[in-house]
């Protein structure tokens, strides 16, 4: 056998020096990793293992006039499970099938199926959610979080508007006070591991949210709801299509009601009515859901008829081409150039003074007084009222005046304007421009936005609006708003004659394009009192069936509205 | 057997390196928490059971403690006449990875599947033979060891297995460390130096020259993946989402253990961000959760045992003894000195696992046989030749 030598000795020692070596190498790496390079790459270390969420910020109220909430957040939560915490499968299951009242199968499924984590049911309750955490079962899990509620579902829907799963309104006041509803979203630094799974453990660093201001409104509720209400009673005693109602102070702007029927529920507002078909294409939808938001009294045009009448009356006497006393003849229609334009009444009205005529809604009266202003004046007084520019209502999306150019204002064009037809308005410009007319010549700005009030100083306060003077002069007003309520006292609108109340207004009943198709707009615009008018009221009938005329229909939803609201504002103001 | 009954007889005269086996103890021992502490968030992610990878090892290591036991109460002699089978039969069993024996584990043909839950891994047996075997065969050469022929029969005796450990396992870590083992055994056993001083000189070239040539050709983008780990090892940030990526969430786990580390059980890298943290990159978290002083200690303790391997090989009563128990000080300081030079990114990446803390059963089984070995030279030599 053979010896272990001297120099195999002498070799192991070698050995154990060369692996001595390697290790002291090793170590000295090491200590150079871990003291010197420790800092750069304990941060990217961190930089890795830290993931950004945001909070939510609580979105703004929105308040009536009167404190009462229209739209609110609510709390929902979601349930979700985590396979690898469940210690009781079937409790979990019995549990959630209870509490959810889902299919023990559609529970089975999310419960065993091995994944990081399962939803299994999203908005729910949270007296519920509270129900299934009280339970304490591993391995389940509720998250709560803030969802858009409004607690008058379909009131005002198209004014309010509602908001995407961003929190971001997507119409109406929601849209338009974005910035003051929306506050600022707060962040929380956390800690996950390789699948982005967050970990408990781990200390979390918070920057909280700014939740967003509350927004006062002029709206109020009680005359939105009661407006609601006689809408969807003309629209379904007249089988319309659609009925508006604006209610406004002439004084101030301030809107307290913006009625549209059909009216869509703000907590479901991508549920198309059941009427409409099923199987729509993905972009048909979208359109039906369009329109289904669309606030006609801001987003649509018409043609205005009758009711612009207040607007040839009042340029005329402006410019002192017609005053109240002058008389004229009306044998049922009047030629234009080589056109014939008729009076509603066929027989005519024979003779009667302005004020009469006004009361009797007469045409060619009005192609009259237009003719005498002329194109170019009239075209003026059409500018200076500020019938071409938009309102500049707080909501999104106003429609701007579809209007002739003045180069192209013939005789039959002039003649057609002056009884409101042939050129197109919103029901909102109107109501702005008759505003104007009777609150001594101040062009308001409509409104719904008042106050914002919360935490972030930045958007809160008081909102002012534009108000221009002088659009008529003061004599002029108290004309108009005399002719105007002698227009109710005794004219085509006494149905909008309200007991114990002086009311001023005015009707209109205009056929829709394309002429003879049988599709009329009825509408009426009602102030009262008439000698300081403190409220304004449009209603406009989409295609009623059935008898069409503005003073028949319109006027008595008017009449209906102020016997209710007169009193009550004169209680809310007292 | 008299001889047998000769040692048995006299067992107060003979030594037993209790230190070697308390070192080798506290290593298994150590190993274990570091396992459990590693794996248990993904085990518990995967698996539901935190305590998953801890268990089977816990299994193999019973298993090799007994499989020790056994071997160190057997005379290290009697395995002689087991050097040549032992050579045959590493060679056959890592031919059957082809075979439907063999699996493939993550992309790697490495196992060999023999039922019954019992999956080896046939490089391991190979170390263990080659051990055996350039032992028994340094012993048969004698003298003839110191000629030319001698020589460079011993360097290419392990070759064919080196080989087919890198060619068929497409294990090249494996086939370096058998490699290296032998290479070690013939240092010893040869009385030569400079001849190992002009191969290490040699070996240190080509290495350079390799490097060198791939980083060149970086821009020709006919690299294949061994040669893109070079380029990754040069500059890990480079190659964070491919093949830098482990190298460099490990230098993130042992940069942020900093001095004094983030206390047991606090890593945040064994989260998943690297993968298999409890296999070949498991001194990454020891580094990341017991910082500097934690490391320097394993390797403390590595060293101590290499010293220990030193002691009984300078002391064993033949040569056969000595070159067994130097075999197996090659096998272990190499891995440990590979493996950490491979977490720390001073050697390019390549899959050596660190011997008794890595997660792996045929690993530690293999190598508490050869502690077994080890124990029963130990065991050999008398106290008056001490």
């Amino acid at each position: 056998m053979e010896k272990n030598k001297t120099f195999h000795r002498k070799k192991i020692l070698a050995a154990f020096l060369i692996f001595l070596v390697s290790f002291i190498g090793l170590s000295v790496r090491l200590s150079y990793l871990m003291i010197g390079q420790s800092q750069y790459y304990a941060e990217q270390a961190r930089e890795l293992h830290e993931r950004e969420r945001s909070i939510k910020a609580a979105r703004g109220r929105i308040l009536d006039r009167n404190g009462v909430v229209l739209a609110d957040n609510k709390t929902v939560c979601t349930i979700s499970v985590i396979h690898s915490q469940i210690e009781d499968k079937e409790a979990v299951i019995a549990m959630l099938c209870r509490e959810l009242t889902l299919d023990e199968e559609y529970v089975r499924k999310r419960v065993e199926k091995v994944s990081a984590i399962e939803r299994i049911k999203s908005n729910v309750e949270k007296a519920t959610g509270d129900t299934i955490r009280d339970y304490n079962l591993p391995g389940v899990k509720v998250d709560e979080d803030f969802k858009r509620y409004y607690p008058y579902g379909e009131l005002a829907s198209k004014v309010l508007g509602f908001t995407g799963g961003d929190n971001q309104g997507i119409i109406g006041l929601e849209v338009a006070y974005d910035a003051v509803l929306e506050g600022e979203p707060g962040t929380i630094l956390t800690v996950t591991d390789a699948r982005g799974i967050e970990l408990d453990a781990a200390g979390e660093n918070r920057i909280e949210p700014v939740d967003g201001s509350d927004l006062t409104i002029s709206m109020d509720m009680n005359i939105q709801k009661y407006a609601t209400q006689l809408a969807y009673q003309a629209l379904e005693t007249k089988e319309a299509d659609s009925v508006s109602i604006i209610v406004m102070n002439p004084q101030n702007g301030e809107l307290l009601a913006m009625v549209n029927v059909p009216e869509f529920d703000l907590n479901e507002p991508f549920t198309l009515p059941e009427e409409t078909g099923s199987g729509l294409s993905e972009q048909q939808k979208q359109d039906a859901l369009n329109r289904m938001w669309r606030n006609g009294c801001i987003n649509d045009t018409y043609e205005p008829g009758s009711t612009f009448k207040t607007v040839t009356a009042a340029a005329g006497l402006e410019a002192g081409v017609v005053h109240t006393s002058d008389t004229f003849h009306c044998p049922g229609y009047i030629m234009v150039e080589d056109r014939r334009i008729r009076c509603h009444k066929a027989g005519g009205h024979g003779s009667q003074d302005f004020i009469h005529a006004t009361m009797n809604s007469c045409n060619p009266v009005f192609v009259t007084v237009g003719m005498r202003l002329g194109s170019d004046l009239y075209y003026d007084y059409f500018q200076k009222f500020g019938l071409l520019e938009k309102t500049g209502i707080d909501l999104p999306g106003e429609a701007a005046t579809i209007m002739h150019k003045k180069e192209n204002i013939g005789m039959v064009e002039l003649a057609t304007i002056s009884f409101g037809q042939s050129f197109q308005i919103t029901p909102i410009q109107l109501m702005t421009t008759a505003a104007s007319f009777v609150n001594g010549g101040r062009r308001v700005t409509p409104h719904f936005g008042l106050r914002a009030s919360g935490q972030d100083k930045r958007v809160s306060g008081v909102f002012t609006y534009p108000v221009r003077e002088g659009i008529v002069s003061a004599e002029t007003s108290e004309t108009m708003k005399m002719m105007l309520e002698q227009v109710v006292e005794n004219g085509g609108g006494k149905n909008g004659s309200v007991e114990g109340y002086r009311v001023g207004g005015k009707t209109a009943t205009s056929q829709t394009l394309p002429r003879g198709s049988g599709r009329y707009i009825s509408s009426f615009l009602g102030f009262a009192p008439a000698d300081d008018p403190q409220v304004m009221a449009i209603a406009i009938i989409n295609n009623p069936q059935g008898t069409y005329y503005g003073g028949q229909i319109a006027a008595p939803v008017i009449r209906q509205l102020f016997e209710n609201i007169l009193p009550y504002l004169e209680e809310t103001d007292g | 057997m008299d001889r047998f009954r000769e040692r048995r007889k006299n067992k107060a005269d003979h030594y037993f390196d209790y230190s070697l086996l308390f070192i080798v103890l506290f290593l298994l021992g150590f190993g274990m928490i570091m396992i459990y502490s590693t794996s248990s968030y993904e085990a518990s992610k995967d698996y539901g059971d935190a305590a998953y990878y801890l268990k089977k090892q816990a299994i193999a290591t019973a298993l090799g403690i007994a499989a020790m036991i056994f071997t160190a109460n057997i005379p290290y002699h009697f395995w002689e006449k087991f050097a040549v089978p032992g050579y045959l039969v590493s060679a056959v069993l890592i031919g059957l990875v082809l075979t439907p024996l063999g699996v493939k584990v993550k992309g790697a043909r490495r196992w060999l599947d023999f039922g019954i839950g019992l999956r080896l891994q046939p490089a391991e047996i190979a170390k263990l033979c080659m051990i055996l075997f350039l032992a028994s065969m340094v012993c048969k050469m004698g003298k003839s060891i110191r000629s030319q022929k001698g020589f460079f029969t011993i360097l290419l005796v392990p070759l064919p297995i080196s080989m087919m450990i890198w060619k068929i396992t497409d294990n090249l870590s494996s086939a370096i460390i058998v490699f290296g083992i032998a290479a070690l055994m013939l240092f010893v056993a040869s009385p030569e130096y400079k001849k190992f001083f002009l191969l290490g000189i040699a070996g240190a070239a080509a290495g350079t020259g390799v490097v060198y040539i791939i980083t060149r050709m970086a821009s020709s983008e006919k690299l294949d993946f061994r040669g893109e780990r070079i380029l990754a090892w040069l500059d890990p940030e480079a190659y964070a989402s491919g093949k830098g990526f482990q190298t460099l969430q490990a230098l993130y786990a042992i940069g942020s253990g900093g001095i004094f580390g983030k206390g047991l059980g606090q890593s945040m890298q064994k989260l998943g961000f690297i993968p298999e943290a409890q296999n070949d990159m498991i001194f990454s978290i020891i580094c990341e959760e017991l910082g500097l002083f934690g490391a320097i200690a394993i390797i403390l303790l590595f060293l101590l045992l290499i010293w220990r391997f030193m002691i009984v090989a300078n002391n064993a009563p033949d040569l056969f003894g000595a070159l067994l128990v130097v075999g197996v000080m090659g096998h272990i300081a190499i891995q440990v000195i590979l493996n950490i030079a491979v977490v720390t990114n001073t050697i390019p990446n390549t899959g050596i696992s660190l011997p008794f803390i890595s997660y792996g059963g045929s690993s530690v089984m293999f190598l508490l046989i050869e502690i077994g070995l080890v124990l029963s030279v130990s065991h050999s030599i008398r106290f008056k030749e001490v």
